[in-house]
């Protein structure tokens, strides 16, 4: 690790904790959330936190996500730092307002506990959540672990906000795996944390001496404009992501990229996945090198705008890469896997890895890393058998 | 009206910064049929002027008058005038 500015205390934090802990160094101004499993233990600490005086903030009790979601669009229409939280259901529920501050480019900043979709109910942990809202025009990164959820919370926040990005902001940490698990965290001085994240600038609050409409109607003939701005703004928002990531990693000394690696070097076989299940994976690539595997592991970091030259310089010339994910886009496979797959496409055949796709850990199932290994015997299979097309589920009682 | 921006020249998140612009909006231009008044039989009751949804209808120079600039047509003040004196016609007639 790098040196790190100021002193940094070893706490230990569950992942929920860690978020709240990072909206409270942030000083958000104001926090609009309704409780959901498993989000709900991030609010009710940032709750406490503003009844403590330790965080001085407007806290809205809302009826709804819809609402909490509507209340932090007009907070930071105003020019205030805003968070919510929540998960599965509750994000689905605030999916018509989520397209709201994208197109308005208001810098909210959001954490999600992935929760898989009802039906059947079911309160646990996978990714169908995000899937459902990863066309909203937010910026969306993966935390693997509690510490990467409050390092990509400040980030969030200090991407969202800068005057040449100004777009909303999604961190995604896997619900109980990442937000009930009480881990060691390296908390920063608060000091290191302000410097980080100067008071938002955003240039057209909401004014009376400066009246501006936001959300006005866009008929036809400008619908399209609108739309390329918004593209172009995303688009962009990648290099200022990677100089966040930079910046980040000068004051605090952790580093992060799009796209990570683990064990990745000269592997014939490369694992890619996102969220807290890389961690599982890099126990089973450690297990199966010492087995003589030419194994490796590829976490996805960044999510939206989805990075597809780091993807490309990542799997090019790898003989297979096996996409492991969970969730899944009914009729069409893992969705996680159609992106790769997409970003593959234009590579030169013979640099042009075979994809093979698993869908597995649907509803909070444990997939152990003894899993991983059954993952790459069928792979193999697959491989040589030319199964190429389609998913398959990991897990599986048939 | 300003309809020929391109997406260059939209502020951030196409926040409209110029206060009132709504009034640069041709909603006329929504408008298949017109009303045309026959001002020999108008009572001057003012009905047109009261229920117009759009408020478009104005009393300038002693008689009442439709702003097509933002008249879409509805036909409302034909159908409550009491001497049938407004009557729509078609756009391009």
């Amino acid at each position: 690790m790098n040196e790190v500015k100021g002193m940094s205390r070893k706490v230990a934090l569950e992942g929920s904790h860690a978020v709240s802990e990072a909206v409270r160094m942030a000083d958000v101004d104001v926090v609009a959330a309704y409780p959901i499993t498993p989000q709900t233990h991030i609010v009710e600490r940032i709750a406490e936190m503003v009844a403590n005086g330790e965080l001085d903030a407007e806290f809205i009790c809302v009826e709804s996500e819809h609402s909490a979601m509507s209340a932090v669009v007009g907070a930071a229409a105003c020019g205030a730092r805003v968070f919510t939280c929540t998960a599965g259901q509750g994000l689905e529920l605030m999916h018509e307002v989520l397209f709201v501050p994208s197109a308005m480019r208001l810098p909210v900043v959001a954490a999600i506990a992935n929760r898989a979709l009802s039906a059947p109910l079911n309160v646990w942990g996978d990714h169908s959540d995000a899937m459902a809202v990863r066309d909203c025009g937010w910026i969306q990164m993966f935390a693997e672990n509690a510490q990467q959820a409050f390092d990509l919370m400040l980030c969030a926040y200090r991407v969202a906000e800068r005057p040449d990005v100004l777009l909303p902001a999604m961190v995604h940490l896997d619900g109980f795996h990442v937000s009930h698990v009480v881990e060691p965290v390296l908390l920063p001085e608060e000091g290191a944390v302000r410097e980080f994240l100067p008071p938002s600038e955003y240039p057209f609050p909401l004014d009376p001496d400066r009246p501006v409409s936001m959300g006005c109607y866009g008929p036809p003939y400008i619908y399209t404009e609108v739309k390329k701005a918004q593209e172009v703004a995303i688009e962009n928002a990648y290099e200022k992501i990677l100089e966040t990531f930079k910046e980040f990693k000068e004051v605090f000394g952790r580093e992060y990229r799009p796209v990570e690696t683990y064990r990745a070097e000269g592997a014939d076989i490369l694992l890619l996945m996102m969220g807290s299940y890389s961690e599982t994976a890099a126990l089973a690539v450690d297990a199966l090198r010492e087995h003589g595997e030419s194994v490796g592991l590829v976490k996805l970091r960044l999510w939206r705008p989805f990075p597809f030259e780091e993807v490309c310089r990542a799997l090019r010339g790898v003989e297979v890469v096996c996409v492991f994910e969970r969730a899944l886009s009914f009729g069409m496979g893992g969705p996680l896997c159609s992106e790769v797959r997409a970003a593959l496409y234009h590579l030169p055949e013979g640099k042009r890895p075979k994809v093979v796709s698993f869908v597995g850990g649907l509803g909070g199932r444990d997939v152990r890393a003894e899993e991983f290994e059954n993952v790459l015997r069928r792979t193999k299979e697959r491989v040589s058998s030319g199964e190429l097309e389609g998913f398959e589920f990991v897990g599986l009682r048939e | 009206m300003k309809g020929e921006l391109s997406w260059k020249e939209l502020e951030v998140g196409a926040i409209v910064t110029e206060p009132g612009s709504a009034a640069e909006y041709r909603t006329g231009d929504w408008r298949s049929e017109r009303p045309v008044r026959k001002q020999e039989l108008c009572i001057m009751c003012g009905n047109c002027y009261i229920y117009c949804p759009e408020g478009c209808v104005v009393f300038k120079d002693g008689r009442y008058e439709t702003e097509l600039y933002y008249c879409k047509g509805c036909g409302i003040c034909a159908h409550e005038c009491p001497r049938d004196a407004i009557e729509m016609v078609e756009e391009g007639e």
